[in-house]
């Protein structure tokens, strides 16, 4: 993955060979005519239900099917604030992607640093390494499942060789997350480490050069020059990853359906219990907006943040 | 950076390290998935089966698929999971890089704001679209059906594709273009015979990520699939974990299968993940 967002690089594209050319018609028709089939692809699907699903979160619809529905303005999306079984589910919601994006982002690093390291055998650690990463969602989430499993799993009998002893892993609910969030930093890291290692790649070895005549070791080379110049690519990596994490719903869905006693339900889910479960769907579509309100907010905050000077060590 | 012997050591111990934490459960998964079942629900664990079993492999493959045998079923979910991503991606890639050259090579209004609209699709939850796109669906007569699954796969897969192959397409020098367009070329040779060639990293790197994406969609499937005539194979296999929990096996062996295509995939592919989405412009 490049490092740099692509309408920076746009902007720097349009002072390099070509600026001052103005914008040509012949040119504007082909770039309508490239963009076109995707737009129809894209658009020609979501569009009708992101409008659909905004109107929707001003009725108080409770059947799948249309019809007339009373017209609720904006009580849907008060009601999410006077849930109290919401509070608890933006909790796990919070902490699942503080804590799994922050592992993943600082074991990413560590293995990014392993995968560009001078090793032998480098073709086979970057082969084990892209394998958690093409590894379905559902059937790591059925693995971690069976591993964890209080009765049979192997990970009591790894415990208990160890000596330390066997727990009910998914039994109660805030071991029961932490399980949740170990499955899917083993996965996740791999991808953040890719996209880290795609970073340091672009870093100019001189500079590691200059930083050995000046006497630097390798741990000041590392947060001097390593850090900076991979701040872009971190930056990258933490939108998509929170992005993710704040959708998170397939995980849950099938290591613990929730449970127990509610402890992993995070937003996404939360709103299909809502829509398919007690058919509130007026109520899970406001719940869905807000999801949607949430991650623009978190989007264009790191934008912001990536505009301001973290794509300086690059440009 | 030549990394001193001591360093050196440190990474290969920290890659060994890696290694089987990465694999320790993949081969677990496969462990059980030959493992007789009550070697799996015993009270002393199982390293090694005492007697390796391939049967449920077997039946996976020889089962009479569409009725209450969900090993078969785990079969046809497979044919379908691969028809709709191989599908999606080929589709996706293709207006995906034509979309992705416009925004990288071409000056145009808008510009910025038609590249945020599609990466904004990307941040949009499934969850808030899966209602209305199951109404949708149902009026065009198109639930339960693979070419249903594959268009909305694609509202999904094609952003990500688009937003790979422009950053691509930057990495590459503009004067090959230039210069063939000098030499009689116009826009689109110029695209077909210049700039795809050179993209080839990039393109086989994009298919990659599509066909992941793709295979492992689970909401839609769910939601959009009711019975083998298109559910996919995460769907079954989280339907058969919900159902049958105990049966450790099947699920392990339904797992290493539906594991397989994306990790061979992947494998295959390995060496265009980096070089393929980074190549060119500020590596050094």
């Amino acid at each position: 993955m490049t490092v740099q967002q692509p309408t920076r690089r746009g902007a720097a594209a349009r002072t390099a060979p070509g600026r001052g050319r103005r914008v040509s018609a012949g040119e504007a028709r082909f770039a309508l005519a490239l963009l076109i089939p995707a737009a129809v692809v894209v658009f020609g699907v979501v569009l009708y239900p992101v409008v659909r699903t905004l109107v929707v979160s001003f009725f108080d619809v409770d059947s799948p099917l249309p019809g007339s529905y009373p017209f609720v303005g904006f009580r849907n999306y008060a009601r999410v604030f006077h849930d109290p079984r919401f509070y608890p589910v933006l909790g796990h919601t919070l902490y699942f992607t503080l804590v799994s994006t922050a592992l993943e982002l600082v074991l990413g690093v560590v293995m990014a640093l392993i995968l560009n390291a001078p090793l032998r055998l480098r073709w086979f650690w970057r082969s084990v390494a892209v394998m958690p990463w093409a590894l379905p969602t559902i059937v790591n989430g059925a693995l971690w499942r069976l591993m964890d499993n209080g009765q049979y799993g192997v990970l009591n009998a790894v415990t208990t060789s160890l000596g330390l002893g066997a727990h009910q892993w998914l039994g109660s609910p805030f071991l029961a997350l932490n399980m949740v969030i170990v499955a899917d930093v083993w996965k996740n890291t791999s991808i953040v480490a890719f996209f880290l290692l795609a970073g340091l790649q672009t870093i100019p070895s001189d500079l590691y050069e200059a930083a050995r005549v000046d006497g630097a070791g390798a741990v000041r080379a590392f947060f001097r020059i390593t850090v900076p110049m991979l701040v872009p690519s971190i930056a990258v990596v933490l939108i998509l990853r929170t992005i993710e994490a704040f959708k998170v719903f397939d995980i849950i869905y099938v290591m613990t359906g929730g449970g127990p006693a509610s402890g992993t339900q995070t937003v996404a889910f939360y709103t299909y219990l809502q829509a398919f479960s007690n058919q509130l769907f007026g109520y899970g579509a406001a719940l869905s907006y807000l999801v949607v309100l949430a991650i623009l907010a978190l989007a264009l905050g790191y934008l912001r943040i990536l505009r301001q000077g973290a794509l300086a060590g690059v440009q | 950076m030549k990394p001193r012997r001591s360093q050196l050591a440190l990474l290969y111990v920290l890659a060994v390290v890696m290694s089987l934490v990465i694999l320790a459960p993949f081969a677990w998964l496969v462990i059980a998935s030959i493992s007789p079942a009550r070697d799996l629900i015993s009270a002393h664990p199982h390293w090694w089966p005492s007697h390796p079993t391939l049967s449920r492999y077997h039946s996976i493959f020889s089962g009479q698929a569409g009725g209450d045998d969900v090993a078969a079923n785990f079969r046809v979910a497979m044919g379908n999971s691969l028809v709709v991503a191989a599908g999606t991606t080929v589709i996706s890639l293709v207006v995906g890089t034509l979309g992705g050259y416009a925004f990288a090579r071409l000056r145009f209004r808008f510009r910025r704001s038609a590249l945020f609209a599609f990466l904004s699709v990307y941040m949009l939850p499934p969850i808030a679209l899966v209602i209305p796109l199951y109404l949708a669906l149902s009026n065009l007569g198109m639930l339960d059906t693979k070419r249903g699954l594959v268009l909305t796969y694609c509202s999904i897969v094609t952003p990500f594709c688009l937003w790979t192959m422009s950053n691509y397409f930057l990495s590459l020098p503009s004067e090959l273009e230039e210069a063939a367009r000098i030499d009689g070329c116009n826009r689109l040779q110029a695209l077909t015979r210049v700039v795809l060639p050179l993209a080839k990293p990039g393109l086989f790197a994009t298919a990659m990520f599509g066909f992941l994406l793709a295979w492992d969609e689970f909401l839609y499937s769910l939601t959009f699939t009711s019975t083998t005539n298109a559910k996919t194979i995460p769907v079954a296999i989280a339907e058969f974990t919900g159902k049958y929990s105990s049966d450790f096996g099947l699920i392990a062996a339904g797992g290493v299968l539906a594991a397989l295509p994306p990790v061979v995939l992947a494998l295959a592919s390995q060496r265009f993940i980096v070089s393929g989405l980074t190549a060119g412009s500020v590596k050094s």
